[in-house]
């Protein structure tokens, strides 16, 4: 469609808009009411706000299923795009509900306002298919999550990791821009599926290579691929857990679902493939490179850490290597098991940052400060028991069975059959390896004596509960994927 | 097949005894041996019984039990006995009571010993008694556990490794035993030996070799004689044949005396049944194609123990090597009744004597052993442990009736005509000698040793200056002589009527010599 | 009904969990969670008329990938749940007097359990992966929170070496499903398709070797001699008598039925050997002989047990790898008499004797004069010696005699190999026993004061024996579970051409 009426285009952005709104609300709120009173109270008001206001733009969009594509690509909506702001919505409800407790910062409203645009531009991230709008949401999301890694003013750490982040952000930024620029040129559309046709003739042209290099560059930044992830270990380290939370959850979730769609249906003639005997050029043995590296640095760098939240990081960059195993194979199965992985991966990072930001008030987020800590506070570490080993693949938790999934379709994918395999063999390697530092921080907190003065820790009920909630969620999820499996 | 399981109700006997002396409170210890003496003798008259039933006019194989055990193996818990098994029963019998009766000098855990005696005793019993290869494992391994601590926990001071050589080279004979067998179960899908034996004779062994066992660098006829080598090998170091025999003298010189004299008595005994029973039936064409090198074996086995004990100082050891010489003579038997040479009729009249030789010669030799043994340890219970040759002297003035019965017992070793030990060598002999003269020339130089060192034992100990130490040495109490004059009075019978003996195993012979007919 | 073995045992896991059971309780709870699941099994066995699958139960469980919840039992299973049963009321018998953290304990054993059954229940092959993968985890903790010597050191190497060996299998069968279509997970289908021969000759060995480690296939067996000797006694226990029947289990009937052709002959010859099947016996014999020669000259006990359960886990993969009905028997037999047995000589010489003397070396405890000083220990252990070593009358001969009277047909000269293997462990075996209970110093001396054997070992001692001792005099019961097994559809593929 290329004309519609302002009211049916509001009607489409209404989550959006209610985000936004929400945002304006929260905002409004802690400016004019609660300016003075106690941090707690500020950040408890906050939440709710955001909360109702997320939950209302859930029920919207469960009440409206929309199929729609409007401006050229520019908006599209479906039932999977549905889903998957459902999913980024559920996620900042949580680390909304988990950060009830926290008193990092003194910018109250201004904190939930822009986890909430950050939110925003996710949602509209997703429902894209032309190269504008998708530039633009990633800069309101990237913005949005400068902001609030920087957001802890107290910390001089903070401020020089958001610093490296915005720096290194903006020159991705400006690569992805260039490569898009490029595709415009080649082809006279902003949109994604007019630019695959245009580019579809072999042999790749070498502006097209360039092209594909550039935005693998950019979207590699934001996923934290290796060789563009000197950004993110410091950045987890340094900010403030609920921020670390967003980066590394909701806004990986929707970084790879914007690669995915932007290389699978923006180069869908280019792909070439990276089977083992019969590689071909495109953007395919490109991304495999750079899987293949993430999860290999990723996982051995993460052996030697001593940060908890560092490791965090690496394993982020390693189950990053993971989910791009899908755009390697790029076949509708592998697009659900990405989904799957992501989705429940930024499930447990939240957890795993909830945890991390608990036992940091009790001292701070090495290894050592986790020692005994099933002692300290024994459901804390049941709930961190799920987490890393959901991460680490151990059934019968979602982690696990999303490695299955992946897997699996990546093999059923490769042109020859098992033409992926040396791909899923890494893969698989590089997972049992993982496993070995995500013991290490299991071993700490079941195995090594509690420190002779530590004593229990007190977890805000709050976060209990939400810690549990999302506990029982990845073995439910694990035990029955089927429960997310039948949406995708 | 009978109706009563005599057999199997004989092998529980002495079991459900040991059971009952592993029971017994902690008041009534000292009942433990008495409590065995009378299982002993319910088992002695129950085999008297069998021997009353037992016709033995036929050679076939009486009192047979047969019920299926585990089908898909083919084991079955198959028992009966002919004319040898018979012997042996009766031979085991008559040891046991009398290693109990020389049993006075066990003081501490008397319970856990006279329970491993009978429970030796079962092991005898069964296997003697098996026909079928799974069952008749069972107990020959299983014999072998409480002869092991017999020999460790009463032993002398080298016990231990003694226990453990006999342990060891045993063990390593049945693992090789089995795997013969095994392999045998591969090609005939039978563990019977009867069947077995029915298979060999009508030559149909080697071809179900052939058609089961194809190993590539060698024909059949060459694995049928590695499996017999495998079972060679298990029965040669429990005879034992020479060079299989270096666990024997310290293992006999070690051992409670009593428990030696169930060793020398009845296990001793237990390979050369294995011989008579397993190997020569099934595997006669293999010891045929050997036969030289067996017999060269079985010779070195005769002269070298010989010389071996003449050089020996301690008692136990001399009786050790003699045990070794004496069933020498048995092998030479046993090897003999599957050569081919002759005509048909003398040749079984030869085998039919050798066989009946090796089997009255195990009798004889099994209770004429004990009885030295015993003899041994009644001396060491009066000399305080010492039974060294030059520990004593003259003794014939101090103990005089204990030097007539112990030297009763020397010259039926000796085997001087009128005792027990004559007739089973003389048999021996006169089977070997027209069947392989060279071997039979060189196994009288045993004898002649033999006598040599017989007539030394008596110089040394009885004769000769009295050893001031034991002038006041006090001679066999009432109870003793009654004891011990049954062995001795056993040994006249049979040297006079040996016919009681081979009255029993005649038919057997006779059927076994058939059987190794070409 | 059978599924209740392994919900009873993460049922009793959970409760145990739960902050308001006193820990005093823990044991009785786990007591009877470990009766409750082995009278399940038996109830379960009475019923079966014969030995073939029979499925318990069958659920769709992720029908776009198609797999299901499928638990199936033939009597190779039985016969292995049986196994597990036992095992483990005598491992909770023998860890009556753990105090330190003993809810978590419990609670980690009886996870451990219930993975384990889930493995020998399961018939979809992503189900048996599941539980296979669940049972890591516990043997990590239990080892290195109430392990002895090295633990921490020894629980990560066991942990890793399992790890390893699960990601071999798990790459051989994602590829497998993707090849079979991606269409179902289940045991049998996935048995009887064809997949290409040469992706069954890299499959296979794969497959093998993965679970195979777990199995203690000789070289990958390292983790078990330490990890075994680290665990604590029920630790052990589980571990040398169940856990490493899990690989063995994985081998025969994930590896041998999926992928027969992985067997054949290659075609060529390296070093004399012409196939897998040659390769794989050859490992087994060399961890046959190997492990015995290893266990004879251990100082330390355990280390001897340790050594052991390598070298008689040889047999199971010899049995395997004869590729006929007898050796398989065998096979089966020799992983329920070797677990049993296994669970024995660990009570023994962890609970009975290191819990009381706080040593482990042979030099020290010749000197404590064991066999006066604890009787009972010194009977079992003798007992557990000679069955170990094969003495028939109990299950070890009847088990190793077929494997050896199958490999006499496939591979001879593993037989002698075989053979050589079990007069040395009468070597060791015979060392160990006259070293720690028999010490030369004889009867005369007064033995230390050790307290007396307690009433819960006396009868985890007694069920291994006479099971033990049941099966050696009886085995028709238990081969009567195993032969109509491998008459199963499931073997087919194997069948062919082999017997």
């Amino acid at each position: 469609m290329l004309t519609v009426s302002y009211s049916a285009l509001l009607h489409l952005l209404l989550p959006e808009v209610m985000v936004t709104v929400t945002a304006l609300l929260v905002l409004a709120a802690d400016l004019l009411i609660s300016r003075t009173a106690q941090p707690r109270l500020r950040f408890t008001t906050g939440a709710v706000i955001s909360c109702i206001g997320c939950m209302g733009t859930i029920v919207q969009i469960l009440r409206a299923p929309q199929q729609a594509n409007v401006f050229d690509g520019t908006l599209v909506i479906g039932p999977q795009t549905q889903l998957i702001q459902i999913a980024l919505l559920i996620l900042t409800i949580l680390i909304v509900v988990l950060s009830m407790g926290s008193s990092f910062t003194s910018h109250v409203g201004e904190y939930f306002a822009v986890t909430l645009f950050a939110t925003a531009g996710m949602m509209l991230l997703v429902s894209s298919e032309n190269v504008l709008l998708i530039f633009l949401s990633l800069e309101l999301l990237s913005l949005s999550l400068y902001v609030l890694a920087a957001l802890n003013k107290r910390s001089s750490h903070s401020a020089e990791a958001a610093l490296k982040y915005f720096l290194f952000g903006g020159t991705s930024a400006a690569f992805l821009l260039f490569g898009l620029s490029l595709l415009y040129g080649l082809s006279n559309s902003t949109n994604l599926v007019q630019i695959a046709h245009a580019i579809k003739n072999p042999p790749l042209n070498p502006l097209l290579a360039v092209a594909i290099v550039m935005i693998v560059l950019g979207f590699g930044f934001k996923v934290a691929a290796v060789p563009f992830h000197f950004w993110a270990p410091d950045v987890y380290e340094a900010a403030p857990a609920s921020s670390a939370a967003l980066i590394s959850s909701s806004a990986k979730v929707a970084g790879f679902v914007i690669f995915y769609q932007v290389m699978v249906i923006g180069f869908a003639g280019a792909e070439g493939g990276a089977d083992w005997r019969s590689s071909t050029p495109g953007w395919v043995p490109v991304v495999a490179v750079v899987a293949a590296l993430s999860m290999v640095l990723g996982n051995l760098v993460a052996i030697t850490q001593t940060s908890v939240r560092r490791l965090l990081a690496y394993s982020a960059i390693a189950h990053g290597g993971y989910i791009l195993l899908a755009l390697v194979a790029h076949t509708e199965q592998s697009f659900d098991a990405l989904l799957y992985y992501a989705i429940t991966y930024a499930l447990t990072l939240i957890g795993a940052f909830g945890v991390v930001s608990i036992v940091e008030q009790g001292g701070g987020e090495k290894l050592s400060d986790f020692a005994g800590l099933s002692r300290r506070a024994p459901v804390l570490s049941a709930c961190m028991l799920v987490f890393m080993l959901s991460l680490g693949g151990i059934p019968p938790l979602a982690g696990f069975f999303g490695k299955f999934f992946l897997f699996a379709s990546t093999l059923s994918a490769g042109q020859h059959r098992l033409g992926l395999l040396w791909l899923v063999v890494l893969a698989v390697a590089m997972s049992t390896v993982s496993l070995y530092y995500y013991l290490q921080v299991l071993k700490r907190i079941y195995i090594a004596e509690p420190p002779s003065e530590g004593r229990r820790i007190q977890v805000p009920i709050v976060n209990q509960i939400v810690l549990c909630a999302i506990a029982l969620g990845i073995l439910l999820l694990g035990c029955a994927p089927n429960l997310l499996l039948r949406w995708l | 097949m009978s109706v009563f399981p005599f057999l199997s109700v004989l092998t529980a006997v002495p079991l459900i005894g040991a059971l009952a002396i592993l029971g017994l409170g902690d008041k009534r210890r000292d009942r433990a041996r008495i409590l065995a003496l009378v299982f002993s003798f319910v088992a002695l008259a129950l085999t008297l019984i069998l021997w009353h039933r037992f016709d033995s006019t036929s050679g076939e194989l009486q009192f047979q039990e047969l019920h299926a055990w585990i089908p898909s193996l083919g084991a079955e818990y198959h028992l009966g006995i002919d004319g040898l098994g018979l012997v042996m029963l009766l031979l085991s019998a008559l040891v046991v009571p009398m290693s109990i009766a020389a049993s006075s000098q066990i003081r501490e855990r008397e319970r856990l010993y006279f329970s491993l005696v009978l429970f030796l005793q079962a092991g005898l019993f069964g296997t003697f008694t098996a026909l079928n290869f799974f069952h008749w494992f069972i107990f020959w391994e299983l014999s072998l556990i409480p002869a092991f601590f017999l020999i460790r926990l009463w032993g002398g001071p080298r016990s231990a490794s003694a226990a453990t050589q006999f342990f060891v080279y045993t063990m390593v004979g049945s693992v090789a035993l089995l795997l013969a067998f095994l392999a045998l179960f591969q090609c005939t899908g039978t563990f019977d030996f009867p069947r077995l034996s029915a298979l060999a004779q009508s030559g149909q062994l080697v071809p179900a070799i052939a058609a089961h066992l194809a190993w590539h660098r060698f024909n059949p006829e060459q694995i049928a004689l590695l499996i017999f080598g495998g079972t060679f090998l298990g029965f040669a170091v429990k005879v034992p044949i020479t060079p299989f025999h270096t666990w024997l003298p310290l293992t006999y010189a070690e051992a409670p005396t009593a428990t030696t004299m169930l060793l020398t008595g009845a296990m001793s005994k237990m390979g050369v049944y294995g011989f008579l029973r397993i190997v020569l039936p099934i595997f006669f064409p293999q010891i045929r194609s050997v036969l030289t090198p067996l017999l060269w074996l079985a010779v070195l086995t005769i002269v070298l123990s010989a010389f071996a004990a003449l050089a020996q100082k301690d008692l136990k050891r001399i009786f050790a090597y003699s045990s070794i010489n004496h069933l020498g003579y048995c092998m030479l038997g046993v090897f003999v009744a599957a050569s081919l040479t002759g005509d048909a009729a003398s040749l079984t009249a030869s085998k039919t004597a050798a066989l009946d030789g090796v089997i009255l010669q195990m009798f004889n030799h099994g209770l004429t052993a004990s009885a030295l043994f015993w003899f041994v340890a009644l001396l060491e219970a009066r000399s305080g442990g010492l039974r060294g040759l030059n520990d004593f002297g003259g003794l014939r003035r101090v103990i005089p009736i204990f030097t007539g019965l112990m030297g009763i017992a020397l010259f039926s070793s000796l085997g001087l005509p009128g005792l027990n030990g004559f007739i089973g060598e003389f048999l021996i002999f006169r089977g070997v000698f027209p069947l392989s003269t060279w071997a039979a020339s060189l196994a009288l130089i045993g004898l002649l040793v033999t006598a040599i060192f017989i007539l030394t034992i008596l110089q040394r100990v009885f004769s000769g200056p009295l050893n001031e130490r034991w002038s006041n040495m006090p001679d066999l109490t009432v109870t003793e002589r009654l004891a011990v004059s049954v062995p001795i009075g056993l040994m006249f019978a049979l040297g006079i009527f040996p016919q009681l003996v081979l009255g029993i195993i005649n038919s057997t012979v006779i059927r076994l010599v058939q059987q190794v007919r070409y | 009904m059978l599924a209740w073995t392994i919900y009873i045992s993460f049922l009793g896991a959970l409760v145990l969990m739960l902050p308001g059971v006193p820990p005093r309780a823990a044991r009785g709870i786990a007591l009877l969670a470990a009766i409750a699941g082995f009278a399940v099994t038996v109830s379960g066995l009475l019923r079966t008329a014969n030995g073939a699958m029979a499925t318990i139960v069958h659920r769709s469980w992720i029908p776009s990938l198609g797999i299901e919840y499928h638990l199936a039992a033939d009597g190779i299973s039985l016969l292995l749940v049986l196994l597990t049963g036992i095992v483990a009321i005598a491992g909770v018998l023998f860890s009556w007097n753990i105090d330190h953290r003993s809810k978590e304990f419990f609670a980690l054993y009886l996870a451990l359990i219930g993975g384990v059954y889930g493995v020998f229940l399961s018939a979809d092959v992503f189900l048996l992966f599941v539980f296979y993968e669940i049972a890591i985890i516990p043997k990590y903790f239990l080892i290195a929170i109430w392990g002895s010597t090295r633990r921490e050191y020894a629980a990560m190497k066991l942990a890793l070496y399992s790890l390893v060996g699960s990601a071999m299998v798990l790459i051989v069968l994602i590829a497998a499903y993707v090849i079979a279509g991606a269409k179902t997970m289940s045991l049998l289908a996935l048995s009887q398709f064809q997949f290409p021969v040469h992706f069954q000759m890299w499959a296979f060995p794969l497959m093998f070797v993965g679970f195979g480690i777990l199995a203690g296939l000789w070289p990958f067996h390292t983790w078990a001699p330490t990890g075994h000797v680290a665990a604590p006694t029920a630790a052990s226990m589980l571990l040398a008598g169940v856990v490493m029947k899990l690989g063995a289990y994985g081998c025969l009937r994930v590896a041998m039925t999926l992928f027969p052709r992985g067997l054949d002959p290659w075609g060529f010859t390296v070093l004399g050997l012409a196939s897998w099947n040659d390769v794989f016996s050859l490992l087994a014999v060399i961890g046959i002989v190997y492990g015995a020669m290893v266990a004879l000259v251990q100082q330390d006990f355990k280390f001897v047990v340790g050594y052991s359960s390598v070298s008689h886990m040889g047999f199971v993969l010899l049995g395997l790898m004869t590729l006929n009905r007898i050796g398989l028997n065998g096979a089966v037999l020799q992983m329920f008499s070797h677990g049993v047995l296994a669970a024995l000589l660990f009570a023994v010489v962890g609970r009975m004797v290191y819990d009381r003397t706080h040593t482990r070396e042979l030099a020290a405890l010749s000197k404590m004069h064991l066999s006066k000083a604890i009787p009972f220990a010194a009977v079992t252990f003798v007992l557990a010696a000679i069955a170990s070593i094969g003495m028939p009358g109990f299950s070890g001969f009847v088990a190793e005699l077929q494997v050896l009277i199958g490999a006499w047909s496939a591979f001879p000269i593993c037989v002698v190999g075989a053979g050589i293997g079990i007069a040395i462990s009468v070597a060791y075996a015979w060392r160990a026993m006259q070293k720690a209970f028999f010490s030369d110093t004889g009867l005369k001396d007064t033995a230390p004061l050790l307290p007396p054997i307690s009433m819960p070992e006396r009868f985890g001692a007694l069920t291994l024996v006479i099971a033990s001792l049941a099966v050696g005099l009886y085995p028709q019961w238990l081969l009567n579970l195993v032969i109509p097994a491998l008459n199963s559809p499931l073997f087919d593929g194997l069948r062919k051409g082999h017997w």
